[in-house]
């Protein structure tokens, strides 16, 4: 058994463990909030170009290559976000494995993989592995704003504008040096974390180019309403410049927006992700400590219960020896 | 007199809303001014221009807007913009600097500043 000194040893090197488990779980608890209201605050931006792409939709053709998926694609973008920071509990590793799935099905479909990271995690991983990766960005896991995206952003999108037969600009991030081909791509996903709930968190993927349509049945009401129309009719739109050459300008910004609000959601649940972990890390310290200081004790008490009966043992030796005399 | 609910509205966050007499913008077609009970319309702003608007109380309002969108609808008025920077919190020293880096979002960012900054002097 161990000694008493050993164990209070543990014991202290716990607590102390214990404290910056808890002092993360704290940070991150407000940083989720934060993440939160971030979310929140791009929202009504969100709304908008929401609503005023649905109203070009009804006016333009449609006819966009963002819209269309690509015959005889050859390659495709893996964008995989991951934290810079670890202690997030398999917030990292569930997006790495979603990730490989993903290639791995690409790669059966015919398509020639280019890997983008964000997070220092998953370069790192890659980078271990020796594995490629086209274009790598960190420093903004946790709180991504607008600009610090933008490289990102742009990339991806001008490197589907360009397609696997032309070439995107050269942006900082990209591994390969200014002035070299950077050769474009046919599609682009994005593996994240989705946040669900403070408990819960996903790994999805999900196909940022081309635009996925969402078609949703309209409901035609029959009868009367048909005829006599519901007087709230939302008058005709004007356009400025005409309906296509808006929907040319405004498909990128929506796309845009769409990969910076996987990013805020993403930094939402790498909070979220890293609080649970540490929150456990903490129960465990305690439960450790708990257990250590039970076994202390019982040393402790044994020890005192040898001494009391080497003494009473010692007493009685000199008292039997005082008697003989 | 009659007013319209104006939005001001950046990828990150709401710049402004409230109501206003009068908002006037810049789309790749011309400048145009919006007053109350406009036409419906989703218009694109110029690279780095100049929107204002004319509060029902207090001052006038002028922001550099880049990578901006204009959509009028029955109950508002709202404006998309990337970035916008109201023109009195734009540094035109350090602006004028940014103008020639090389980063191009800098660069755009002080242009539209240093437009808003022009615009507001000359108190159009």
């Amino acid at each position: 058994m161990a000694t008493i000194r050993e164990l209070r040893d543990r014991i202290r090197s716990v607590n102390s463990t214990k404290k910056i488990t808890k002092a993360q779980e704290l940070i991150a608890t407000s940083r989720i909030t934060k993440a939160q209201g971030r979310v929140a605050a791009a929202a009504p931006y969100a709304e908008e170009i929401q609503r005023v792409l649905e109203r070009l939709a009804s006016a333009s053709s449609l006819d966009h290559p963002m819209l269309r998926e690509r015959e005889g694609g050859k390659r495709a973008a893996v964008l995989v976000v991951t934290s810079d920071r670890g202690m997030a509990g398999g917030y990292n590793h569930n997006v790495l494995k979603k990730a490989a799935e993903l290639e791995k099905l690409l790669a059966e479909s015919g398509y020639e993989v280019v890997r983008y990271v964000t997070g220092k995690k998953g370069v790192d991983y890659y980078k271990f592995r020796a594995e490629d990766v086209a274009g790598a960005w960190t420093g903004f896991s946790q709180d991504p704003d607008w600009a610090a995206t933008h490289n990102v952003r742009r990339h991806l999108i001008d490197g589907f504008t360009a397609s696997s037969e032309g070439e995107a600009a050269w942006r900082e991030g990209l591994n390969l040096s200014e002035g070299q081909d950077i050769q474009g791509f046919d599609q682009v996903h994005v593996v994240y974390t989705e946040f669900i709930s403070m408990l819960t968190q996903n790994p999805v993927v999900h196909q940022l180019l081309p635009v996925e349509p969402v078609i949703e049945d309209e409901i035609f009401e029959k009868g009367e309403d048909l005829l006599s129309s519901s007087g709230d009719v939302e008058p005709d739109y004007e356009f400025e410049p005409d309906a296509d050459t808006l929907l040319e300008a405004l498909l990128p910004q929506y796309v845009s927006r769409r990969l910076f609000s996987i990013f805020l959601e993403a930094a939402a649940a790498e909070s979220a992700s890293r609080r649970n972990a540490m929150k456990s890390a903490t129960d465990n310290a305690s439960e450790l400590v708990k257990d250590l200081s039970r076994v202390a004790n019982q040393a402790r008490q044994a020890q005192i219960t040898q001494e009391i009966t080497e003494i009473v043992g010692g007493a009685g030796a000199l008292a039997d020896s005082g008697e003989s005399d | 007199m009659a007013e319209i609910t104006v939005e001001l509205v950046s990828v990150e966050r709401m710049l402004w809303a409230g109501q206003a007499s009068i908002v006037t913008a810049q789309t790749t077609e011309g400048e145009i001014g919006v007053l109350p009970d406009h036409e419906p319309l989703l218009g694109q702003l110029v690279e780095n221009g100049v929107v204002t608007i004319q509060p029902i109380d207090g001052e006038k309002l002028i922001a550099g807007v880049s990578g901006g969108f204009l959509s009028v609808s029955k109950e508002k008025v709202t404006i998309l913009a990337d970035f916008a920077v109201w023109a009195n919190e734009v540094d035109t020293a350090s602006a004028e600097a940014d103008l020639n880096s090389d980063d191009e979002l800098a660069k755009a960012r002080a242009e539209a500043g240093l437009r808003a900054v022009r615009r507001s002097s000359e108190g159009l």
